[in-house]
């Protein structure tokens, strides 16, 4: 038997979550840099696996397959396309970034120090994860998937309510009551979600009995399964809730804002970047794999909310007074470009989709958490508590730009690429959203130059005079998230080799021809 | 068919003439797990009158523990010798069924059993009286609250270990009660266990008023469903001339007629036959505690000592489920045409109802009450599937279940303040922080009763939802999501509660446990766990136990 190289992949980080919550209290540092080691190893081997992958190979890759509940139908089944590597690799990219940068972020409060804030806890929580998203990428049994989606609720919502940030968290009541509100609302949307899920995935049992995508997709090909049309509707439905929620697509998106708002930085990053992209994933792999004909029908609909997203989301942005409420607002209408492109049903929309999770993921990270440090520093999420920065800490508003610019998808930098793939693949085929959408790029320009401009020019405020300019540690965050910014934006051709296969796969998957004329996606 | 073959252990001696009565045939090696139970049950009852005081709670405790334990061997044995599956039959001239589903739930039933005795044998919770240690039980169960007798009897040291036996005799009634298979024996079972839980109710040895307002709402209602199970039984037995199960569901199939001359009147009377089986369902659906029958719940619940809480709602829930399994299954599954869409709207109220109200409360002890109402509707929509899937995924719920009930309610016996237990819910605030473990546990618990992904409650639940939407009951698969949902916001609020609410400055202390309690927290949490991530095995021997005996 072959090294099981994607079980290794979740089971280090599991098991580094374990070991970094046995730490004992005292030894907090230690707890730390474990923590850092399993991300980065765990970094090692998706590198492995986007090497051993082969772009134009079978298309589930490093399969792995184990009897697991027999009873229920279940197999533990693991297997890698193009779009789930690349994800993976996002992944384990970001997480190092992630610890680095809440490095401080649980440390007990000098203040009060017998508040609960073990640091342990903290770093053993986004080490959990880390390890159920990367499974839920890794696996193509729906079963799997649905425990997996589901389980990963429970570490985030404690890394939400548990840990705010260090400015806030001083004994203040009222922000506390605000965490504890926006971990709620978040557990509760995703719960709502996932257990309508659950009754689809019953639903799907009963109508196909099995799990496994592979045998459900080969029964299909044989003619041996078919759904009827309302079935197949109403199963799709119950799947799309779920990632809607997720992902989140307006109307469902609120939980977003009170999340990513209430949470620390770091976390906040890990929620749009990381675990969110398993909602956008899974409408890819699953939606359009078990129910094309459903996903057709339902097109229309989803491209509409996904516009509503963009242009809402991106407004909503505009009018923010917080920060890091903006930066979650922005995610919105990024999240609508993703759903756009999926559901576009062509390959550039598709590809670009694709391409924009990793993008995005990117981007987003660098912008978020270089607001997190601003914000730590300044001890205020509010916009008009800032002001002339680039005069007191010029790296930190130059790297603040940078990351504001990839969220705008400046040309030269990797959401670029993929956010015209998504707006030419989606003009091909509906030429009015196409339209509409491209006006979420002009807010975005909108929101991300008045943000810089209201809190990094203009006169020095009192309160962030002799404001630290980022230290070695968070420069050593930035610097190469915005090193591969450019490097994708300049050179993306690594990625799209990896996912395009994959793309053509789910597009043969609905059945869909590109429609005329056709482009070949960028190379 | 004969009229001497409708003969049974219990109309044996009301027809035949007295010089002809035959001795009848038991076998004793099949229903050992019952007699063992009993028998320790009577040698308890004769230690309370002989050992002397000092030594009973020891000799009590040994006694049940290894009598559960010897009666789980014995269940063991008798699975492991087939008699869950190819030798499954009627034993004891037709009163007891031995076969999967009775031996999977005496199994359940004594585990879960041993489990609950550990948390009523706990003595250090409560601060040493007069130099004496006490458990969760009155002083002296005769003295009235708040008298100088009973002074005296604190004084004094007295403790219940009554207690034990009690309970083995309500756990011996819970053996026969899913085992039973004719509606007389059914009936006897119900009065064995319920007698003893309803003094078990009322021993609280704090705030005893309430327990014994809670052990007289439960008896009186339990009398009620009593009666009402009675009178169902008289009118079954006057509508198919026989108590015997397998006898009723062949009149109910219409493959047998007029039994018995002396009820030709009556026989094969629909009326009779309706009647009759919905007033038994209304008795057993009341000890399941399924809505509208749930009335008692919350109050005993509260009032109970916790320790019985925790095991009146893992083993009765247990025993009640199997009867009415059985039931079902068995007596009437010739017109499940007539009972489905009865039991599918109890469900749905159930589950419902249960969730829906238990947002509004503010008490734990209530909540869970409430949180276990909603369960025993998940477990119906299993019921109800009428097929053999909905058997052996009721019988892993109710497996999977009744640990974590147990694990939870002795969680609860460990928050205490001045009061005693601190039961209302604002007193756990910021528990997570003053104990992050038993907080910890705590929320596992929860997390398993709202069926979150690896935990054996989502196993469960997956387990049942599956049976149900296969029997074509996908409506209720949907209300049964739809009530998670509104369930897992007051088991989420708990765990608010405990993680992110400052502790008040007057909170609770968290009691350190003697090792029996620990290993009852222990052993709920490790079969929530491994339940929960490997149920393949404990899903097999439920599949394989899931075949009844006509």
């Amino acid at each position: 038997m072959s090294f099981p190289l994607l079980t290794a992949t979740a089971a280090l980080p599991a098991l580094g979550a374990i070991a970094t919550a046995a730490v004992p209290a005292a030894r907090r540092t230690a707890a730390k840099w474990l923590a850092l080691l399993v991300s980065v190893a765990t970094l090692a081997l998706a590198a492995i696996q986007l090497v051993r992958f082969e772009p134009g190979g079978d298309r589930y890759q490093l399969t792995e397959s184990h009897a697991w509940i027999k009873d229920f139908g279940v197999r533990y089944e693991l297997g890698v396309d193009g779009i789930g590597v690349a994800l993976i690799g996002l992944t384990a990219l970001l997480i190092p970034f992630i610890i680095a940068a809440g490095w401080h972020d649980a440390d007990p409060l000098e203040t009060n120090s017998s508040r609960w804030r073990p640091t342990q806890g903290f770093f053993a929580l986004i080490l959990a994860v880390e390890a159920m998203v990367v499974l839920s990428f890794e696996a193509t049994d729906v079963f799997l998937f649905y425990i997996l989606f589901e389980a990963m609720l429970i570490p985030m919502y404690f890394l939400i309510g548990g840990f705010g940030d260090r400015a806030h968290a001083q004994g203040d009541e009222a922000a506390a009551t605000q965490r504890s509100y926006a971990a709620v609302k978040f557990l509760l949307y995703n719960l709502v979600g996932g257990l309508i899920m659950l009754a689809a995935v019953i639903g799907l049992y009963v109508v196909a009995g099995s799990f496994s995508l592979s045998e459900i997709a080969a029964a299909r090909a044989s003619g041996s399964l078919h759904m009827a049309t309302n079935t197949e509707r109403l199963l799709f439905l119950g799947f799309f809730f779920a990632f809607a929620v997720k992902a989140p697509l307006w109307p469902l998106h609120t939980w977003l804002p009170n999340a990513m708002g209430e949470a620390t930085a770091p976390v906040a990053v890990l929620i749009t970047a990381v675990v969110d992209k398993v909602g956008t994933f899974a409408m890819l792999r699953f939606c359009l794999q078990l129910f094309p004909e459903a996903s057709k029908w339902a097109t229309p609909v989803i491209v509409v909310l996904a516009v509503i997203s963009i242009i809402y989301g991106a407004l909503l942005a505009v009018g923010q007074r917080d920060i890091k409420r903006l930066v979650a607002y922005a995610s919105i209408s990024h999240f609508g470009f993703i759903i756009m492109g999926i559901f576009a049903m062509t390959s550039q929309g598709q590809s670009g989709a694709t391409l924009y999770m990793i993008n995005h993921g990117i981007s987003t990270a660098a912008l978020m958490l270089v607001a997190g440090f601003l914000i730590s520093r300044r001890g205020s999420r509010l916009i008009s508590d800032y002001g002339g920065v680039q005069k007191v800490a010029p790296v930190l508003a130059g790297t603040f730009l940078i990351g504001g610019l990839a969220t705008l998808s400046l040309p030269g930098l990797a959401p670029f690429v993929s956010e015209f793939l998504v707006l030419v693949g989606t003009f091909s085929r509906y030429p009015v959203a196409g339209v509409i959408a491209t006006l979420g790029i002009v807010l975005a320009a909108l929101y991300v130059l008045v943000l810089y401009q209201r809190t990094m020019t203009g006169p020095v405020k009192a309160e962030v005079q002799g404001m630290p300019d980022l230290k070695v540690r968070e420069l050593l965050v930035v610097a190469p998230l915005i090193a591969l910014l450019i490097f994708l934006g300049v050179y993306p051709k690594p990625l799209t080799d990896i996912v395009n296969p994959a793309v053509r796969q789910t597009m043969s998957d609905v059945q869909k021809k590109d429609p005329n004329p056709v482009v070949e996606a960028a190379k | 068919m004969s009229s001497s073959a409708v003969h049974s252990l219990w109309t044996t001696a009301a027809e035949g003439k007295l010089d002809k009565i035959p001795a009848p045939h038991i076998e004793y090696a099949q229903l050992a797990p019952t007699l063992i139970v009993v028998g320790a049950a009577i040698v308890g009852i004769l230690v309370e009158a002989f050992v002397p005081r000092r030594s009973r709670y020891y000799v009590q405790v040994f006694l049940s523990v290894v009598a559960l334990a010897a009666a789980f061997a014995a269940v063991v044995g008798l699975a492991a010798g087939g008699y869950g599956t190819t030798k499954a039959h009627i034993a004891a001239m037709g009163a007891i069924a031995v076969d999967g589903p009775a031996l999977f739930l005496q199994g359940t039933i004594l585990l879960a059993s041993i489990v609950a005795v550990f948390t009523f044998a706990e003595r250090r919770l409560d601060p040493v009286a007069h130099g004496n240690k006490v458990d969760s039980f009155a002083a002296q169960a005769a003295s009235v609250p708040g008298s100088d007798s009973e002074k005296a009897a604190v004084k004094a040291g007295f403790t219940t270990t009554e207690v034990f036996p009690l309970a083995l005799f309500a756990i011996s009634g819970m053996l026969v009660f899913p085992s039973a298979n004719d509606l007389l024996t059914l009936f006897v079972a119900l009065e064995v266990f319920s007698l003893p839980l309803y003094l078990l109710c009322a021993l609280a040895r704090r705030k005893r008023l309430m327990s014994q307002e809670a052990a007289v709402k439960y008896f009186l209602l339990g009398a009620f469903s009593s009666a009402f199970l009675l009178f169902g039984i008289a009118l079954l037995y006057g509508y198919a001339g026989s108590v015997s199960y397998a006898t009723i569901a062949d009149v109910v199939s219409g493959s047998v007629q007029n039994v018995n001359p002396a009820l030709a009147g009556t026989m094969g009377n629909d009326a009779l036959l309706l009647i009759g089986g919905a007033m038994i369902l209304m008795g057993l659906l009341f000890k399941v505690g399924a809505v509208p029958f749930h009335m008692w719940t919350p109050d005993v619940y509260q009032g109970a000592p916790t320790p019985v809480t925790g095991f009146m709602a893992a083993a009765t829930k247990v025993a009640a489920f199997g009867a009415l399994l059985r039931l079902l299954y068995v007596v009437l599954p010739g017109m499940s045409w007539d009972w489905r869409p009865v039991m599918w709207g109890v469900a749905i109220i159930t589950m419902l109802g249960g969730a829906v109200v238990a947002i509004t409360q503010t008490d734990i002890k209530r909540l869970l009450a409430y949180s276990s109402i909603a369960h025993a509707g998940f477990i119906l929509a299993g019921v109800i599937a009428t097929n053999a899937d909905g058997i052996s995924s009721v019988l892993f719920y109710l497996g999977a279940y009744s640990f974590v009930t147990i694990g939870a309610f002795a969680v609860v016996t460990l928050v205490r303040d001045a009061g005693g237990e601190a039961t209302h819910l604002s007193k756990w605030a910021g528990l997570g922080r003053r104990s992050p473990l038993v907080a910890a546990v705590f929320a596992v618990f929860l997390l398993a009763f709202a069926g979150i992904p690896l935990t054996s409650g989502f196993s469960g639940k997956f387990a049942v939802f599956k049976a149900a939407a296969e029997g074509g009951a996908g409506a209720l698969v949907v209300v049964g999501v739809v009530s998670s949902a509104v369930a897992a916001f007051f088991y989420i609020r708990v765990i608010v509660l405990m993680f992110f609410s400052e502790p008040k400055a007057d909170g609770p202390t968290v009691a350190v446990p003697s090792p029996l309690t620990m290993t009852a927290i222990g052993v709920g949490v490790a079969v929530t766990l491994v339940l929960g991530v490997a149920p393949q095995y404990f899903l097999d021997l439920a599949h394989s136990a899931g075949v009844f005996v006509r």
